[in-house]
């Protein structure tokens, strides 16, 4: 038996994991499960207010941004989400309500009007960061079970868990995620695209510009030798793994590769089952990648 | 006319832009071009992140607004890092579209400004984003034919119950609104 992890966080899911990344949820709450990570369900959260509200209501996104960290502070434990642009956008009202005070004073008038309030007691964390930096080599292979044997994964971070305020990992170069995959068995190559953007929404407001960015990550990974894609961004899961054909007839290339979520590629080792990971989800096929691993 | 209207422009744009965290340092820009070269999509906009700069100092603002250039940034933050003047040109794009929003230099053909404004909309509602309503919204506005391209992959979703037809909505709703009532006043 397993002696359980202590530390316990506050989980804010966001909206793409209630639905269309709902597998990404699924196999984050599994994977935090079988680790002995205590994640305690923030109770009517709402939307982040992540890029596109930003992009025209700036004010009015913090807003959206503190009342979620008004309700976690009530908890107290960190704040940790796996959504790329939820943490980006928890992280930056917390710095920005740390540094400005005229922005405080108009963030906590906000919170006020609706009955709530926000101190700035709370640390927002991405949920890669914690497996990696607060549990670690040792309690992680502790953990796994079945190793994965010559499984070549491009890593890729996308744009917004390490830019831009590079405060976990280097904002172009990070290593964390190849830690962790070095970790549970697997070979993280040097993948040139790891935080080069995939076109975000992009893709569907300028389909031919999000198409040519995420079909040059597509190409790098499958010339680089990869045998999937590690994804910790739901927009970027759903950009990788939806328009593969598309982008193949299009570029006169072959662009197929599976993408899987690092969460799903870690609790494979973890020997959860495909169904605990949510595997049937995924738009790639993903049997090579669940039999790249150890009896 | 035109002169007015640019530096009337110019002169909103800088007072919002001085008032984020950060914002006077676009003053020591040095025209290095970093950011243009960082940019995901700079090639294909009529101004780069150096070009829009540029412009500013040459009271030239209307034209990149008019242009399709500001919505072109996908908020990759590649320039923001690399910036040798400190410069976070990420925010500056934020300031930008909302500059053009103000001004009515939103149409039809913004399609990525119409998503944006689709998404506030929805999440405004129901305090939490739906994906099956911000699509029909977005497309509503913009190009009901585009929405067909996309029936293949909604119906592929579909079967894998990843795309909902109900939203899910938050419990304090109200409280919501009344937060963003006040949080209207304050902006």
């Amino acid at each position: 038996m397993i002696a359980p992890s202590t530390k316990a966080y506050t989980y804010y899911p966001g909206c793409s994991l209630t639905s269309t990344n709902k597998a990404y949820d699924i196999s984050t709450r599994n994977v935090a499960r079988v680790l002995g990570i205590e994640m305690v369900d923030l109770e009517d959260w709402n939307c982040c207010g992540a890029t596109a509200y930003t992009a025209i209501r700036e004010h009015r996104s913090f807003v959206l941004s503190a009342r979620n960290l008004a309700l976690a502070e009530k908890i107290g434990h960190d704040l940790v989400t796996v959504c790329a642009g939820c943490y980006l956008a928890l992280h930056k009202t917390n710095k920005y309500f740390a540094e400005d005070s005229r922005l405080r004073e108009n963030i906590r008038r906000a919170l006020q009007a609706g009955g709530e309030d926000y101190h700035g007691g709370i640390r927002v964390r991405h949920f890669l960061d914690v497996l990696v930096k607060d549990l670690g080599e040792e309690v992680i292979c502790r953990h796994v079970v079945r190793r994965f044997q010559g499984l070549k994964v491009a890593p890729y971070y996308g744009c917004q868990i390490t830019r831009p305020f590079g405060d976990i990992d280097d904002p172009e170069f990070p290593v964390g995620m190849s830690r962790l995959l070095r970790w549970i068995g697997a070979e993280p190559l040097d993948f040139s695209m790891i935080t080069k953007c995939c076109g975000g929404m992009l893709m569907i407001t300028q389909p031919e510009v999000g198409r040519e960015l995420t079909g040059e990550i597509l190409r790098q990974a499958r010339a680089t030798g990869a045998d999937c894609i590690a994804t910790a961004c739901p927009l970027c899961q759903i950009n990788l793994e939806a328009y593969q054909r598309k982008i193949s007839s299009q570029h006169g290339c072959d662009c197929n590769i599976p993408v899987l979520y690092f969460s799903q590629l870690l609790g494979i080792t973890l020997g959860l089952n495909p169904k605990n990971i949510a595997l049937k989800d995924n738009l790639t096929p993903y049997e090579a990648v669940f039999a790249a691993r150890s009896a | 006319m035109e002169a007015v209207e640019a530096a009337q422009l110019k002169q909103t744009f800088l007072k919002d832009i001085y008032a984020i965290p950060d914002g006077e340092r676009i003053k020591q820009c040095q025209q290095c071009g970093t950011c243009s070269g960082s940019c995901p999509t700079s090639s294909r906009m009529d101004f780069s992140p150096r070009e829009i700069i540029a412009a500013l100092r040459a009271g030239m603002l209307d034209r990149v607004l008019q242009s399709n250039t500001v919505w072109l940034c996908s908020s990759c933050y590649s320039c923001t890092v690399r910036c040798p003047a400190g410069i976070k040109f990420t925010d500056v794009m934020y300031e930008l579209k909302r500059l053009g929003k103000r001004y009515g230099f939103i149409n039809r053909k913004s399609t990525t400004a119409q998503f944006a404004r689709a998404f506030v909309k929805t999440v405004d509602r129901h305090g939490r984003n739906a994906e099956g309503e911000l699509m029909l919204r977005y497309y509503l506005a913009t190009s009901p034919f585009k929405g067909l391209g996309q029936l293949g992959l909604s119906l592929r979703m579909l079967l894998k119950k990843r795309l909902p037809f109900r939203p899910h909505r938050i419990k304090q709703r109200k409280s919501l609104q009344k937060m963003i009532a006040e949080a209207k006043k304050g902006a």
